[in-house]
């Protein structure tokens, strides 16, 4: 892991967190779709990653959110699900000696694996986070259709800035 | 060897040693391989632990949710348990439940009346009427006596007359303790009670039991033959007695019965009715001491 890859983690660090918090913060549908770009950032993360390093970025980007969002652990908790799918899904279904690829990056994996990709970890880090939120069954529907709206809202953002910052490479 | 001491030589204790580590060896390599699971559950329990933690409603719900279960495991216990000391508690509320039918009995038995006076301008005697419970009864034996609530610190004396609330007489105070009395009432051998028949003034004696032992039905005795009586006839106290003078006693119902004496009897019907009888009147005579003492100087002393 050369001193390249962090840097342009960091950058990406800084700059998902500042849209996150000072822009799509105050944004949504009546209080129905909320966008949680910040994810992108865990979603980027290099493969050579170990897990604990990848637990413990987790872990801080999420409290870093609930700082600002005055949700103490709710978002470190999403994020650190989301990195356990992450770790189960490369693992599943990527060959972990034969990956050549810097980053799970639209750029470098595909719109397929990519989607599915992107899709998984953003539903399970929207429910938990949802659920955590809410902490009470009773209002499942609704809390239910929150978290749908608010993954397709997600998702559609994570591929427009992918698709944005596409690099055309060997595939 | 030849020092003695062998660094490479596996002794028995070092060789149990080696295979815990050899196990704690395997254990370890199980925990890295299965690494990310593990690390999840660690960072997971501690972003629940920390949202628990600092979020007021979070931490709300899970407290009251856990109380709910420390509660329902704390009520089966308590079913179990107090199975076990139904006898005990059954033993405590009987005693409880004596004691507060003892205070309702206390609540519900409250004694208000007071003495009334009631001024008798006709004859300038003042008489003071006493209300007071009758709190046990007899009427089917040949001496009847029923006990009162009233005693000596509420002025009673012996020799009273006590008469019913609606109207008739009751009989007479026989003994006095400090918080009851007994009633010889009317339903008694002894008891005699003056009368006149209202309509000719003629005198009579009120008794009770000579041939019949009906409650309701008296017997009038000692009267002039020249008297006339017809049925219907009302009969009220004379005033010669302890009774103030007109005090309704009951209506003739059968004149000229035959007694073995010179005088006429007549059966008569009680207005008061024994059987019912729960408070009574008893009448205090202000001046009876005086006229006592001027009747029987000698006796008095």
């Amino acid at each position: 892991m050369n001193s390249s890859v962090i840097i342009v983690n960091s950058i990406r660090w800084f700059i998902l967190l500042f849209v996150q918090i000072f822009l799509l913060k105050n944004m949504g549908f009546y209080d129905l779709s909320t966008p949680f770009i910040y994810v992108l950032f865990l979603l980027l993360l290099p493969f050579g990653i170990p897990n604990i390093l990848l637990y413990l970025l987790a872990f801080g980007t999420g409290l870093t959110l609930d700082t600002f969002y005055d949700t103490m652990g709710v978002h470190a908790t999403a994020c650190v699900v989301l990195a356990f799918v992450r770790i189960s899904f490369i693992s599943i279904s990527l060959n972990k000696d034969a990956i050549d690829d810097p980053e799970p990056s639209l750029s470098y994996m595909g719109f397929q694996w990519f989607a599915l990709y992107a899709f998984l970890c953003v539903i399970t880090h929207h429910l938990v986070l949802f659920f955590l939120e809410t902490f009470r069954l009773t209002e499942i529907g609704y809390t239910l259709m929150r978290c749908g709206l608010s993954c397709i809202f997600t998702l559609l953002i994570i591929l427009l800035v992918e698709f944005i910052f596409y690099k055309r490479t060997h595939r | 060897m030849e020092n003695g001491i062998n660094p490479f030589s596996i002794s028995h204790h070092t060789s149990s040693i080696y295979h815990l580590l050899l196990d704690m060896r395997n254990l370890w390599i199980f925990i890295s391989r299965y690494n990310a699971f593990f690390l999840f559950i660690i960072f997971f329990l501690i972003g629940v632990y920390l949202t628990i933690k600092n979020n007021s409603y979070q931490r709300s719900v899970t407290l009251n949710s856990t109380n709910e279960v420390v509660g329902n495991a704390y009520s089966r216990l308590n079913v179990f348990k107090s199975y076990i000391n139904l006898g005990m508690v059954n033993d405590s509320l009987a005693a409880e439940n004596a004691k507060l039918k003892t205070t309702l009995l206390g609540l519900t038995t409250i004694d208000s009346a007071k003495d009334v006076k009631v001024i008798d301008t006709t004859t300038n005697q003042q008489y003071t009427y006493l209300a007071a419970k009758v709190v046990k009864n007899s009427i089917t034996l040949r001496n009847n006596v029923m006990t009162i609530n009233k005693g000596t610190l509420s002025g009673l004396e012996t020799g009273m007359a006590v008469i019913s609330p609606q109207r008739g007489v009751v009989g007479f105070i026989r003994d006095v303790s400090e918080h009851f009395a007994t009633i010889q009432s009317l339903l008694h051998k002894d008891t005699k009670i003056s009368v006149i028949i209202k309509k000719n003034n003629a005198l009579g004696s009120l008794v009770w039991g000579e041939n019949n032992f009906d409650i309701r039905k008296a017997f009038i005795k000692e009267v002039p033959n020249h008297i006339k009586m017809s049925v219907g006839d009302t009969v009220v106290t004379s005033g010669f007695g302890k009774f103030p003078a007109g005090i309704l006693v009951g209506r003739l119902s059968k004149t000229n019965v035959a007694t073995n004496d010179n005088f006429l009897s007549a059966e008569l019907n009680l207005f008061n009715d024994f059987s019912t009888l729960q408070y009574v009147y008893v009448i205090k005579n202000k001046l009876a001491k005086e006229q006592d003492l001027l009747e029987n100087p000698v006796k008095v002393k």
